[in-house]
C-alpha cells in the first residue's frame, strides 16, 4: 500500500513537471499575463497554420511564444510587439489582417456579394409576385370582338 | 439562353477553384524583401572564439543558406548547394539554425560543406529577425546588403535556374 501511495505521488510530481515545463511564464501583474495571453491567441503560428501561437505546439511557436513574453515583461505595449512579428513574418502573423489594398476583397468580399444575391432575390421575387399585366385598349377590343364573334351563330 | 447565367457562374467558380488550389498555402510572402539584412553578431560555427558580424558578408551578391542538422529537406537540397558551391558561380554563407555544434559540424563532415562561413545561431535570434519558419531557407542577399529574394524549402534545379541565377547575374552586373 505504501509503496502505491509513494508511485502515486510520483507520478503526480511528474505530471506537476511537465506543466511546469509547458507555462514557464511568470507575470508581476495579472494585466500582463492577460496581455500576454490575448496576444497569443492574436497571432498565428506559420508552421502549424490554423493555430494560434497559444493551441500549437510547433517549436517555432514556443520561440514565438518566449518573444512574445520577453517583450510583454519588458513593458512593450501590444502594437509594438505585433509590429514586431509583422516586421519579421508578415501580415501572416495576424488572424485579423488590416484592411489594406491587397486585403479589401477579404474585407468587402463578402458583403459585396450579400449585396448581389439580395438584389437577385428581389429581382426574382418581383417576377413571381407580379400578376398577369393588364391589357391594352387595343386588346381589349380584340377581347371584344372575339367574344362577340363567338356568340353570333 | 436560360443556361448562360448558371453556365457562367459555374465557369468563374471553376476558375476560381483551379487558382485556388495552385496556389501553395505554405507560401508566406516575406516583408523582408528589398530591406537590409537584420544585424548580427553571432558565433562562427567553425571557429567559436570568432565573431560574424554584418560587416563580413557584404560585398557582393551571395545566397544565405538556413540550415540544420536536424531538417530533412535540408538534406535533399544538399548535394545542389554542393554543386553550385564548386562551380564558384556564387559563394553560400550558412546560417545553422537551432542546433548544437557537433550536430553541425558532424553533419558537414559527411555531406560536404558548401559554405564560405556559418554563422552559428543556436538560439534561433538571427532566425527570428529573419522570420525563418520552414528551413531550408535561402536569401538571396546583393552586394549592399538587401534581401532581393527569399526561397522558403530547398532550392529546386528549376528554382535555381530559372530565379535565383538570373537574379545572382542581374545583381552583379551592377557594381
Amino acid at each position: 500500500m505504501k509503496k502505491a501511495l509513494q508511485t502515486f505521488c510520483f507520478f503526480l510530481a511528474l505530471s506537476f513537471a511537465s506543466y511546469a515545463a509547458d507555462t514557464p511564464v511568470t507575470f508581476t501583474s495579472a494585466i500582463e499575463r492577460e496581455r500576454y495571453e490575448a496576444l497569443l491567441e492574436e497571432l498565428r503560428c506559420l508552421v502549424c497554420q490554423n493555430q494560434s501561437l497559444s493551441d500549437s505546439h510547433a517549436d517555432l511557436a514556443q520561440d514565438l511564444r518566449d518573444q512574445v513574453y520577453a517583450m510583454v515583461v519588458e513593458g512593450k505595449d501590444n502594437v509594438q510587439i505585433v509590429q514586431f512579428m509583422v516586421e519579421r513574418y508578415g501580415d501572416f502573423v495576424l488572424y485579423k489582417p488590416p484592411v489594406k489594398s491587397a486585403t479589401w476583397f477579404l474585407w468587402f468580399g463578402p458583403l459585396i456579394l450579400l449585396v448581389v444575391a439580395f438584389a437577385i432575390v428581389v429581382i426574382f421575387a418581383r417576377r413571381h409576385t407580379r400578376g398577369p399585366r393588364a391589357l391594352s385598349k387595343e386588346e381589349q377590343n380584340q377581347v371584344q370582338m372575339l367574344l362577340t364573334q363567338d356568340q353570333e351563330p | 439562353m436560360r443556361y448562360v447565367i448558371p453556365l457562367g457562374v459555374f465557369i468563374v467558380l471553376v476558375i476560381l477553384l483551379a487558382i485556388g488550389l495552385r496556389l501553395d498555402p505554405r507560401y508566406v510572402p516575406s516583408p523582408l524583401i528589398d530591406k537590409p539584412m537584420p544585424p548580427f553578431e553571432l558565433p562562427d560555427l567553425a571557429n567559436e572564439a570568432a565573431v560574424l558580424t554584418n560587416s563580413d558578408i557584404s560585398g557582393k551578391p551571395h545566397l544565405l543558406n538556413v540550415w540544420a542538422s536536424w531538417c530533412a529537406a535540408c538534406r535533399t537540397e544538399h548535394p545542389l548547394l554542393m554543386r553550385l558551391a564548386q562551380s564558384g558561380e556564387t559563394s553560400i554563407l550558412g546560417l545553422n539554425y537551432k542546433d548544437t555544434r557537433d550536430d553541425a559540424l558532424a553533419w558537414l563532415g559527411r555531406h560536404g560543406d558548401p559554405y564560405t562561413q556559418t554563422v552559428f545561431d543556436h538560439a534561433g535570434k538571427l532566425g527570428l529577425d529573419l522570420g525563418v519558419y520552414g528551413v531550408p531557407e535561402t536569401f538571396l542577399i546583393d552586394s549592399e546588403g538587401v534581401i532581393r529574394y527569399k526561397q522558403i524549402g530547398p532550392i529546386t534545379p528549376d528554382i535555381l535556374e530559372s530565379v535565383i541565377k538570373p537574379m545572382l547575374e542581374i545583381l552583379g552586373r551592377k557594381n
